[in-house]
């Protein structure tokens, strides 16, 4: 699904951010990035997403070369991408229903396939009963789902979190681990990236760990089953 | 799930994750089969209407939200506008003026040089008695001469001729009620044909002069009308550039999650066709409102002047014009400001 080819890619400052980076996330498969702060996990979440664009090597997504994407087709491939990032959250001047259909407006479904599809979106991340309210009176983890709604409502193959437990409490972090792995096994190709080792390694999913923008091993947790 | 995952939390652990690409619907919500759409879509025309219909209302609700601010850039767009249709109704209104003076003037009728004195006044009293000319003078080769010498300046030029090279003339005063140009069109016609007439003349000069000074008037108010249209562009760019700087997380988010540059311009496109719109209907208020002021004075002025003419204000079809004019100037003030700004908000 990812495939990264001797990808760099280094900021204007001219901090090397990934260095050579090879690595393939397979379709289908729940993948956790993870590695130490400055490791590059945004980084190659970015590339993926089109926020950046790499100093050299190749991206590819779903065989698609993301090198020959250009500007104007940008909007195109990110509807093909669940994007979960934590300074792009909800728009606070609108309803939850509104957020999550933003993606559905965009890609220019009809009002009744909009409402169906929004409260399906909602009743899987339990906040039907939200739908009305505005973010703001929700909790960091309820605006975290409905970022998770917004992302999914269109049902793309591939999903990317970033952080998306970051500052929540382990039972929460758990509930959202949860919903992701639900979304995997309906064949969507999620990619996480998390500090949160803890939680990942009682996790039955492969692992990439990165560091100082390269690879540094890949594979499942010790404690888990291969 | 969030609801069952007391149940379901010891065995997602160990599950090896099968997955199944058609999930049953459990417990009322269904997730329909996973990824079953083609990518990209495109919209159907009703849905694409819907959707600008949408976003156009939306707009102007977003406007009602900050009444005063937007009435405020309303109202300079208005006043911008007014100025040059006002101007421009006003120079339509002196046209209509200048055209039934048309009518009033005379005809000089400059006779054949071997014509005698006499017969020259037998023709001018035959002339008195048609129906459409209320008054004939008669002028002499050598009252013609006294009048040419006195205004020309170029006594001593005639001085130097042996004889009067000036022609006699018969200054027609049509009716007034054959005002019409069609009327006095005919009348020359008929004029010109006579015998003994050389050659007959409407006298177009001073309503020439007027007509020029018309020209330079039209052309005066294009320069302002321009300049001002130049203004609205200006300030409808510079407040949708505003708005955009106050709207950018949303745009960043609506780029992440693939929103085109079309789909972010709209909104912003019609904002700006409101506030044309807007303009355009001050401006038209305030045109009308100075011209239902004028109209009663211009009424009385041109009662003195024995003239039933009447100021009219802005017509159906000028005011369709502006309505046009500021929708359009509303829009491409938008789109330059879009074009500009849009391409610098990217999420990062
Ligand atoms: N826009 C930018 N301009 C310059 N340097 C940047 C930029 N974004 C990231 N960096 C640098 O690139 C390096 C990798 O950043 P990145 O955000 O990918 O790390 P990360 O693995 O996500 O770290 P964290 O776990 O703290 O989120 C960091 O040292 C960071 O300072
Ligand atoms: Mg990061």
């Amino acid at each position: 699904m990812i495939r990264f080819d001797n990808v760099s890619k280094r900021y204007p400052g001219g901090f090397d951010a990934l260095r050579g980076l090879s690595l393939h996330v397979p379709a289908g498969q729940l993948t956790f990035l993870t590695g130490h702060s400055g490791a590059g996990k945004s980084t190659l979440l970015k590339l993926v997403s089109l926020i950046e664009r790499p100093t050299s090597g190749n991206i590819l997504i779903d065989g698609q070369n993301l090198n020959r994407v250009t500007r104007r087709q940008i909007p195109f491939v990110r509807r093909k991408v669940g994007i979960i990032f934590q300074n792009h959250q909800l728009l606070f001047d609108r309803t939850v229903f509104d957020n999550v259909a933003l993606p559905l407006i965009i890609a220019g479904h009809d009002h009744r396939e909009i409402g169906r599809r929004v409260r399906a979106a909602l009743d899987k991340v339990g906040l039907l009963k939200h739908e009305r309210a505005y973010p703001h009176p929700l909790s960091g983890g309820e605006q975290q789902r409905v970022g998770i709604a917004r992302a999914v409502v269109n049902r793309p193959p591939l999903l990317l979190a970033d952080e998306p437990t970051g500052n929540l409490d382990p039972e929460l972090s758990r509930e959202i681990m949860q919903l992701f792995e639900q979304f995997n096994q309906v064949g969507v190709t999620v990619l996480i990236a998390t500090h949160d080792i803890d939680l990942i390694s009682r996790m039955n999913h492969p692992i990439l760990i990165l560091k100082a923008g390269r690879l540094q091993a890949a594979g499942y947790a010790r404690g888990a089953a291969p | 799930m969030i609801g069952r995952r007391s149940r379901k939390r010891g065995a997602a652990v160990r599950r090896p994750a099968p997955p199944p690409r058609n999930r049953k619907p459990r417990g009322g919500w269904r997730w329909p089969a996973w990824p079953q759409l083609r990518w990209p879509r495109l919209a159907s025309p009703r849905v694409y209407a819907a959707r600008h219909l949408q976003v156009l209302l939306e707009s102007l609700g977003r406007l009602t939200h900050q009444p005063a601010a937007s009435l405020m850039t309303a109202a300079v767009i208005g006043i911008a506008l007014a100025l040059p249709s006002g101007l421009l109704t006003l120079l339509d209104n002196l046209q209509r003026l200048s055209l039934s003076w048309e009518g009033t003037a005379s005809i000089s009728v400059f006779l054949n040089q071997e014509l005698e004195a006499e017969a020259g006044q037998a023709l001018a009293g035959e002339l008195r008695g048609w129906p459409e000319i209320d008054e004939v003078r008669y002028i002499s080769r050598a009252e013609a001469l006294a009048e040419f010498r006195e205004h020309s300046g170029f006594g001593e030029v005639l001085d130097a001729l042996e004889t009067n090279p000036l022609p006699s003339v018969l200054v027609v005063e049509p009716v007034k009620s054959d005002l019409t140009p069609a009327g006095a069109e005919s009348l020359l016609q008929r004029l010109q044909a006579l015998e003994g007439a050389e050659l007959a003349q409407l006298d177009l000069q001073w309503v020439q002069r007027f007509a020029a000074l018309m020209e330079i008037g039209r052309r005066g108010v294009l320069v302002v009308g321009a300049l001002l249209g130049l203004a609205v562009l200006l300030i409808v760019g510079n407040t949708i550039r505003l708005d955009i700087q106050n709207r950018r997380e949303e745009i960043e988010v609506t780029k992440l999650i693939g929103g085109t540059d079309a789909f972010i311009r709209r909104p912003f496109l019609y904002t700006g066709f409101w506030y044309g719109v807007g303009g355009a209907l001050l401006a038209w208020l305030l045109v009308q409102l100075a011209f239902l002021l004028l109209r009663g004075p211009v009424a009385r002025l041109a009662g003195l002047y024995d003239s039933s003419f009447l100021l009219q204000p802005l017509g159906f079809v000028d005011s369709l014009n502006l309505l046009l004019a500021g929708a359009l100037l509303g829009w491409l003030g938008s789109g330059l400001a879009v074009g500009r700004h849009l391409r610098e908000i990217e999420p990062s």
